[in-house]
């Protein structure tokens, strides 16, 4: 018998019985071959049935109430379904924005009455949601935001430019931050929106590997509302950052996804017979190693007991050549600390699929975009899943805010260095 | 599933660190470099009343039979402090090795006077590690293969790096144990001192980000302080970085210490590769950012520097711990 408090890894009885029913429903449903690409009219459709297939299951949003049709499970059960999800390859989740971003807003600081409208057609995909947030001017610096909303009879009327909005050209709503008033931050307000009403042009953006998961959206005069504002007028940065703190945080890229392609990448090594070349095998190695850190890591933060001491504050100032103590961890403390995981995941991302692309050698480039899936369902990942997997996770350094933005965040919000003169 | 200290753990890192804070852990390694021994064994005294020495001996040779995280907690701290002295050695791998050896009377002659403070023990096992560290200053050394546990005699003082760090060549002494025991014995001891050792990077580490930090926040250049740049502030946002992720896999391996024992040499391995990498590059940025002041000896940072250095490379190099984690990846220990 283990005293209470002692490290271990163990899962207990429930969370074991999770997995195994997680891990029986995704070998029996996921299709044996790739869905069509997610941004095709074919894929769209595919996508969005395999959502409804997985809500029928109560698999769609597990850590959800169950009364918007989840299942309540723990930090770390979601942790384990995520282990399972990528390790079985399921199809890429259509409506990420929406369950990864708006869906913890709305529980933050959403109504019940949004709740009860938006969350439950959420889970069942039948709203896709695309996030709104950049604008051409309105980058890294996202408090640049020029697009309006004006007060009108019962709600407001939406107009400017929204840009890189991922999901936009075949998503039903959106969700972004709105210039209300003058003040920089305190003068915006987070509204949700219609795609397919009058007023919204939406251009789709070709991205560098040939996809179109990315759009333009144009707003002219769009009507929104009131029950569409999500918190209070000109306290929409508020509400926004904790949506970017989980999206730069673990619920977006969670740990499995990279355990999983860490996995695939070890046993593409075996199998290109690559253990006699030591360069190559010490990146296996890193890359496998840094993904069970983040996954290790995670396991930390979802089992830390209420009852655990908070992390103290940053030290204080002391003799030069004498330590203090930043207590066990940094990083469990408050939003700001996600920006560690985020830079964290996406540069073992970019690692993971360099070192399977070097693998594959001169095939890497074959992987034929989009023009064929052999290989794909090789337990080994399969050229076109790395070259494409590749292309994806070089956006992983950009989006939710760049590395650079995220290593500045940590150095003064974290570390506590002086504020940049921005 | 536990991954996170308990407030116990909590409480007993924190009174070391306000013991060794008290006790002035610079100065008291300076003396140990040159050839005052006696301020650093009190420390050591006061650190086996505190319970450090014991962590890893049987109750029933007056141990404490803590669980090897507490372990990992204790030396960490010390490796926070840069304490002088065999601490993967003593408090680790000698207690591991004679407990897996199972020979009671050595047990009995070592491991209470190990685990109470009276015995600081050291212990030399080639390749892995060379010489006995401050064997010339302790009353237990020790030399082990694979197949033969000695006395070692302490020989010639090498230069280290660390001159905290005295590294002794010793010469075989008398036959304690031989056969086919010893192997398995070494090699539990070789993991459970690089586990040590690991520990003490990341605590090591940790101390060159705060003092570094504080020395960013109040060093200034062009009219302000040096830790406004965002040159200065991206580096020791990747040094946090690189110590946060690296904690888990170090918890995980005393886990696995006590739990997995199939996995304890991978995951031991994976902390140690990740451990060294984050405290050199905590090492790297400190030196970077406190530019030349942290080049000369005056500001103290050296004893950090040059205990980072040299752990880096001692039980066990990267290349050696990344091929043990490659051979267990080969072999499909994937979980």
């Amino acid at each position: 018998m283990r005293p209470a408090g002692t490290m271990n890894l163990d899962l207990d009885d429930e969370t074991h019985a999770f997995r195994a029913e997680v891990r029986s429903w995704l070998a029996t449903n996921v299709p044996a071959t790739p869905l069509p690409p997610v941004d095709t009219p074919e894929g769209d459709l595919a996508h969005r049935a395999w959502e409804r297939q997985l809500a029928t299951a109560g698999l769609s949003v597990v850590s959800w109430p169950t009364a918007y049709g989840g299942r309540d499970v723990s930090p770390l059960q979601w942790l384990i379904f995520e282990e399972e999800y990528h390790r079985a390859r399921a199809p890429v989740r259509i409506n990420q924005n929406g369950l990864f971003l708006l869906a913890p807003t709305l529980f933050a600081h959403g109504t019940a009455e949004q709740r009860a409208r938006l969350l439950p057609r959420m889970a069942r995909a039948d709203d896709v949601w695309a996030q709104a947030w950049s604008e051409p001017e309105a980058g890294s610096d996202l408090a640049g935001i020029r697009s309006r909303a004006v007060r009108t009879d019962g709600g407001w009327l939406l107009s400017g430019q929204k840009t890189w909005s991922t999901r936009a050209a075949q998503a039903d709503r959106a969700f972004g931050l709105f210039r209300t008033g003058v003040d920089r931050h305190r003068g915006l307000t987070y509204l949700m929106f219609d795609l397919r009403v009058e007023g919204v042009t939406v251009r789709p953006i070709q991205q560098v590997g040939g996809a179109t998961g990315f759009a333009e959206i144009f707003l002219d005069q769009v009507f929104v509302p009131d029950a569409d504002v999500l918190g209070a007028v000109d306290q929409g940065w508020t509400v926004a950052m904790s949506t970017a703190s989980h999206e730069r945080g673990l619920s977006l890229r969670s740990p499995g996804r990279f355990t999983a392609a860490a996995g695939r990448l070890v046993r593409l090594w075996c199998r290109a017979g690559a253990h006699a070349d030591p360069a190559l095998s010490d990146r296996v190695v890193d890359g496998w190693v840094a993904a069970r850190a983040y996954q290790l890591h995670s396991y930390g933060t979802a089992t830390r007991e209420a009852t655990d001491r908070p992390p103290e504050p940053p030290p204080p100032p002391g003799r030069a050549d004498r330590p203090t103590r930043t207590g066990p961890t940094m990083l469990s403390g408050g939003g700001h600390a996600t920006s560690m995981t985020k830079v964290f995941w996406s540069e073992l991302d970019v690692a993971l699929h360099e070192v399977a692309l070097d693998l594959l050698g001169p095939d890497a480039e074959t992987g034929g975009l989009r023009t064929g899936t052999a290989g794909w369902a090789g337990d080994d990942g399969g050229t076109d899943a790395w070259l494409d997997g590749y292309l994806f996770s070089l956006a992983g350094p950009i989006y939710a805010g760049t590395n650079e933005i995220q290593r500045t965040v940590i150095a003064e919000r974290v570390l506590g260095l002086p504020r940049d003169r921005r | 599933m536990r991954l996170t200290p308990s407030a116990e753990q909590e409480q007993f890192a924190a009174a070391l660190h306000a013991m060794l804070t008290e006790a002035d852990i610079p100065t008291v390694a300076r003396r140990w470099a040159a050839d005052d021994p006696a301020p650093g064994q009190v420390v050591w005294r006061r650190l086996a009343e505190l319970g450090v020495a014991g962590l890893a001996v049987p109750e029933r040779w007056g141990g404490l039979a803590a669980h090897p995280a507490d372990v990992v907690i204790a030396c960490e701290e010390l490796g926070h402090h840069a304490l002088p002295g065999p601490v993967a050695e003593s408090i680790a791998a000698l207690p591991m090795l004679l407990t897996t050896l199972g020979d009671d009377a050595l047990c009995e002659t070592w491991l209470p006077r190990l685990a109470s403070g009276e015995v600081i023990g050291t212990l030399a096992v080639a390749p892995h590690v060379p010489y006995a560290t401050d064997a010339d200053v302790v009353s237990l050394v020790l030399r082990a293969d694979e197949r033969t546990l000695r006395l070692g005699v302490p020989g010639p003082r090498l230069r280290s790096v660390d001159d905290t760090r005295r590294l002794v060549e010793v010469a075989d002494g008398a036959l304690l144990v031989t056969g086919p025991t010893v192997g398995p014995a070494v090699a539990h001891a070789l993991d459970a001192g690089a586990l040590a050792c690991a520990a003490q990077l990341l605590g090591a580490g940790h101390a060159l980000l705060e003092t570094t930090l504080r020395y960013a926040g109040q060093r200034t250049q062009f009219g302000q302080p040096i830790g406004q740049f965002q040159a200065v502030k991206h580096l020791l946002a990747d040094v946090a970085i690189g110590l946060e992720f690296a904690r888990p896999l170090l918890y995980a391996a005393a886990v696995a210490l006590a739990d997995h024992p199939a996995m304890a040499a991978r995951d031991i391995s994976a902390a140690k590769v990740a451990c060294a990498d984050a405290a050199q590059r905590a090492a790297r940025t400190a030196l970077q950012v406190h530019g030349a002041i942290g080049y000369a000896r005056e500001s103290g940072l050296d004893l950090w520097l040059t205990r980072i250095w040299a752990l880096a490379r001692t039980w066990g190099t990267q290349s050696w711990h990344r091929d043990r984690i490659r051979t267990a990846l080969a072999a499909g220990d994937l979980t």
